[in-house]
């Protein structure tokens, strides 16, 4: 065939494309192949497909969607871990003249791919999925406000994380750190694929964040059941409601800065580019306009968590409830007021610098309040140390550490010194790990019997706690050591010897959270095949407070056969100490929402198309949008999206209930 | 809704909603399509404020005061602001339920539209024409990137309109087909208020600088 038309049916893509000469990424691919391959062949020969497409594909329950969330998170965190263990692997080894065994087009690719993969891919479906699973329960709703869109928004995520692996494999992806500042990441520096893989899986997942947060707004603003005010929302439900308004006044900002680096390097023009008035600072300060309300995006749902689990496990109502509200929108309005401190060093002079540097100090204070509220919540509490709890005080320990670095990191001459040291990366992950990660744990644990009525097996469970939190410390210690020594982020080799120690000390580190890793994985298998022995009827196995622990574990499609109504901030302890009794009568139809094929179906144009944008396959970007509207207008022509659960099977449904509740006791 | 939350007759607190009616369908979603408008709102705001920080390094190259043509623009504007008037008395129609004199309303709304959109592209095809391409300076790529993305929002509310007229004519003035004009209607006086703020900063201002 001509080249011509080979690059109109491929653009450029082609077989050198494929990163055969990178034994490396060859063994990944035929690992992953091979799993791969296993699972899909599984998967057709257990004839699983139907039961999949059906009953989790397709689905519109928040539940399911949630439940897809978290197994796309912690699917993604091996991805990501696996970029971290070859990072401290390779600043392990590259000294005395040695390379290491990663070169540096790979080696850049690595920690991009990480950074990208942990926010993007990691931590936002972690917190997405549980907010999605556990908000409509604590209010005492049916579903979400939107439940198509719901679906869509998930499949919208996995197509952002479906690109972002597809770039291991075919091509490569981007080498400009996680954020891609131009220039670098702009045409001249980055001419390959890379950024482009970077830019469209991010906007594709971005779609889906940004309505998945107008969701879930809605959903807690309009569907709260009666009774439930404002101020008695459960404090996940306030910390989730603060998220999603700053998920939808921020994702924006990501998109549209996305967009004009696109339109820099398809189009060609000088938003971002070093001549013809172009501003590359333009760029980093837009980003990180959405970026820094991205780390509270991340971070307020785990301050929820945490807020939870104390009250729980210490047996006393929430210390502080209003101030731990105050705090939670203060923080969000505050999250607007310090993006600039992660570039003091461009030079906007001592007074930006200084504004920028004391927002960033204030936010310390309501952070501080809750901490001490957590603290007053177990002072002179029945604490019960199950593995929920002993997240909560890994984070209490761990994130004091991380914060007040971060104060330290907001003066702007310490700043100076440490900006882009290997002293910000400890900071960072002090409180992304000390703070999201643990509080996805701890969340995990802790409405894991809920999701699947057994509880998670405390003995591997206590083994991945432990290797997690000595590992994390072991593996970021010595960082802020090196990065008070002044070794910046990012380096492929050294040549100082006396630095190999800490590095080494690193690496063992990461290697005892590839323990906890595995422990978690082996926890959820143990856990499954001991399930009967772990089994939990009553619903609420925790002796928990909010609304959620009061239907069945798992809840039923419907929720709750009768919408609550709530007189109290802890709603279901207050049910319990004054006698509620549950209904056995007088049921009725319940109105659901049904299935739909469509938001997948959608969600794979889009990947389609980002994927012919990535490689310039124009007709296959033009068909992949075409189809989108065609199949987005085709949606809106079904006016009948929901039906009647009639009351038989609400009936046997919740009498099956009764019987085990009856057992039980 | 209003329940009862107080306790019963008995003075037993009541727990839960023993007769129990579902949301009305759409109950959500005025807000939710006003809480998208506003996501959207942000949009043009960073485009805004990125071209009211390169909107004046035209690279040695042309500036608005050669460029724009504010007859053409002002008649431009006239259009969107007519469009959005014919799209209030489409509004007012629905409410009597006349469908036929919606349709004809609508159908109005969208010659405007397109007549808007027809100018704008005349406008960049002479602008490109004479150079002044979005590859020339940042204040160029500033500019069609923000009055594009606007042409591109007024496009797709087109298409919007079009689907909404056939869905009118083949279901009628129902509920959901209710809810769907009012939601396009506050589209559509959303790009009139955001064209407003083009009109004014980047031509009006854009003449004077």
């Amino acid at each position: 065939m001509s080249p011509d038309l080979l690059k109109l049916i491929f653009g450029r893509l082609g077989f050198e494309s494929l990163p055969l000469h990178e034994p490396i990424v060859v063994g990944t691919f035929a690992v992953v192949a091979l799993g791969g391959a296993a699972l899909l062949g599984g998967l057709t020969y257990f004839r699983l497909w139907g039961y999949l497409w059906r009953e989790w594909f397709t689905t519109v329950d928040h539940k399911r969607i949630g439940i897809m969330y978290m197994i796309l998170g912690i699917v993604m965190l091996l991805r990501g871990f696996a970029d971290a263990l070859m990072m401290r692997g390779q600043q392990m080894l590259a000294f005395n003249g040695s390379e290491g065994y990663l070169n540096a087009h790979h080696y850049d690719q690595v920690f991009t791919a990480h950074g990208v993969i942990m926010i993007f891919f990691v931590a936002m479906p972690l917190v997405t999925g549980l907010m999605n699973y556990v908000v409509p329960l604590q209010i005492g709703a049916r579903d979400v406000s939107f439940p198509f869109l719901n679906n869509f928004s998930f499949w919208m995520t996995v197509g952002g994380a479906v690109l972002v692996m597809a770039s291991l494999f075919i091509g490569e992806f981007a080498r400009t750190g996680w954020l891609a500042y131009p220039p670098l990441s702009n045409i001249g520096y980055s001419p390959d694929v890379g950024v482009d893989y970077y830019i469209w899986a991010l906007q594709v997942a971005g779609v889906g964040t940004t309505l998945s947060g107008i969701n879930l707004i809605c959903t807690i603003v309009k569907l709260r059941c009666p009774g439930m005010t404002m101020m008695k929302m459960p404090v996940f439900t306030w910390t989730s409601l603060c998220t999603n308004v700053l998920i939808v006044a921020s994702f924006p900002v990501l998109t549209v800065v996305l967009a004009l680096l696109s339109l820099d390097r398809y189009v060609g023009t000088n938003f971002f580019t070093n001549d013809f008035g172009g501003s590359p600072m333009m760029y980093v300060n837009l980003i990180w306009i959405w970026g820094h309300p991205e780390v509270y995006i991340l971070v307020l749902p785990a301050f929820g968590i945490f807020s939870e689990v104390t009250s729980t496990f210490s047996g006393k109502r929430l210390f502080g409830y209003t101030s731990m509200v105050y705090a939670t929108v203060v923080i969000t309005i505050l999250s607007y007021l310090v993006w600039l401190h992660h570039f003091f060093t461009m030079g906007s002079g001592a007074s930006v610098n200084s504004f920028f540097g004391i927002t960033t100090m204030i936010i310390s204070i309501p952070t501080g309040a809750k901490m001490f509220n957590w603290l007053f919540t177990m002072y002179r509490g029945r604490i019960r140390y199950e593995l929920p709890m002993m997240w909560t005080i890994a984070f209490m320990l761990t994130f004091v550490i991380g914060g007040m670095t971060g104060v330290l990191l907001a003066v702007p001459p310490a700043d100076f010194v440490l900006h882009n040291s290997l002293f910000l990366i400890a900071h960072f992950h002090n409180v992304i790990i000390g703070g999201v990660v643990f509080g996805a744990f701890a969340g995990i644990t802790y409405w894991f019997p809920k999701a699947f009525g057994f509880k998670l097996d405390p003995f591997w469970g206590k083994m991945s706690f432990w290797f997690w939190v000595t590992g994390f410390y072991l593996a970021f210690m010595p960082l802020y050591v090196l990065g008070l020594m002044g070794v910046t982020r990012r380096l492929r080799v050294f040549d100082d010897p006396s630095l190999q120690i800490w590095f080494v000390i690193a690496a063992i580190g990461a290697g005892l959270v590839f323990l906890g890793i595995l422990s978690m994985l082996v926890q959820f298998a143990v856990s499954f095949l001991r399930r009967e022995q772990l089994k939990d009827v009553t619903g609420d196995p925790w002796d928990a407070r909010t609304l959620e622990w009061a239907t069945s574990s798992p809840p039923p499609d419907y929720n709750f056969a009768f919408t609550p109504v709530v007189h109290d901030n802890d709603a279901w302890w207050d049910m319990k100490r004054r006698g509620y009794q549950r209904p056995l009568t007088g049921f009725r139809p319940i109105h659901m929402p049904s299935s739909t094929g469509t938001g997948i179906i959608l969600a794979g144009l889009a990947t389609a198309m980002g994927f012919g944008l990535i490689w310039y396959i124009w007709w296959l970007a033009a068909l992949s949008f075409i189809a989108m509207l065609a199949v987005g207008i085709g949606h809106t022509f079904n006016y009948h999206r929901d039906f009647d659960i009639p009351a038989e099977d609400v009936i046997r449904t919740e009498d099956a209930r009764t019987k085990l509740l009856a057992g039980a006791k | 809704m209003t329940v009862a939350v107080n306790p019963s007759q008995t003075g037993e607190p009541v727990f839960y909603l023993a007769d129990e009616h579902p949301h009305p369908e759409g109950w959500s979603t005025s807000l939710g399509f006003w809480i998208y408008l506003m996501s959207d709102c942000l949009i043009f705001a960073i485009l805004f404020a990125t071209f009211g920080v390169l909107g004046g390094n035209y690279a040695a190259g042309p500036a608005p005061k050669d460029l724009f043509d504010l007859n053409l623009v002002a008649v431009n504007t006239s259009m969107l602001l007519l469009s959005s008037i014919t799209y209030g008395f489409a509004m007012l129609t629905m409410q009597q339920n006349k469908i036929a004199q919606t349709q004809v309303w609508l159908a109005i709304t969208g010659l405007f539209g397109l007549a808007f959109i027809g100018i704008e592209l005349t406008e960049f095809a002479h602008m490109i024409h004479e150079g002044a391409t979005p590859q020339r300076s940042a204040f160029l790529s500033a500019f069609f990137t923000l009055v594009g993305t606007h042409g591109l929002h007024v496009s797709c509310g087109l298409i919007w309109l079009v689907t909404l007229m056939v869905q009118v004519q083949k279901f009628g003035l129902i509920e959901a087909n209710r809810r769907r004009l009012m939601c396009l209607s506050m589209f559509w006086h959303f790009l009139d208020v955001v064209w407003i703020g083009v009109f004014t900063f980047v031509y009006l201002l854009g003449v004077l600088r």
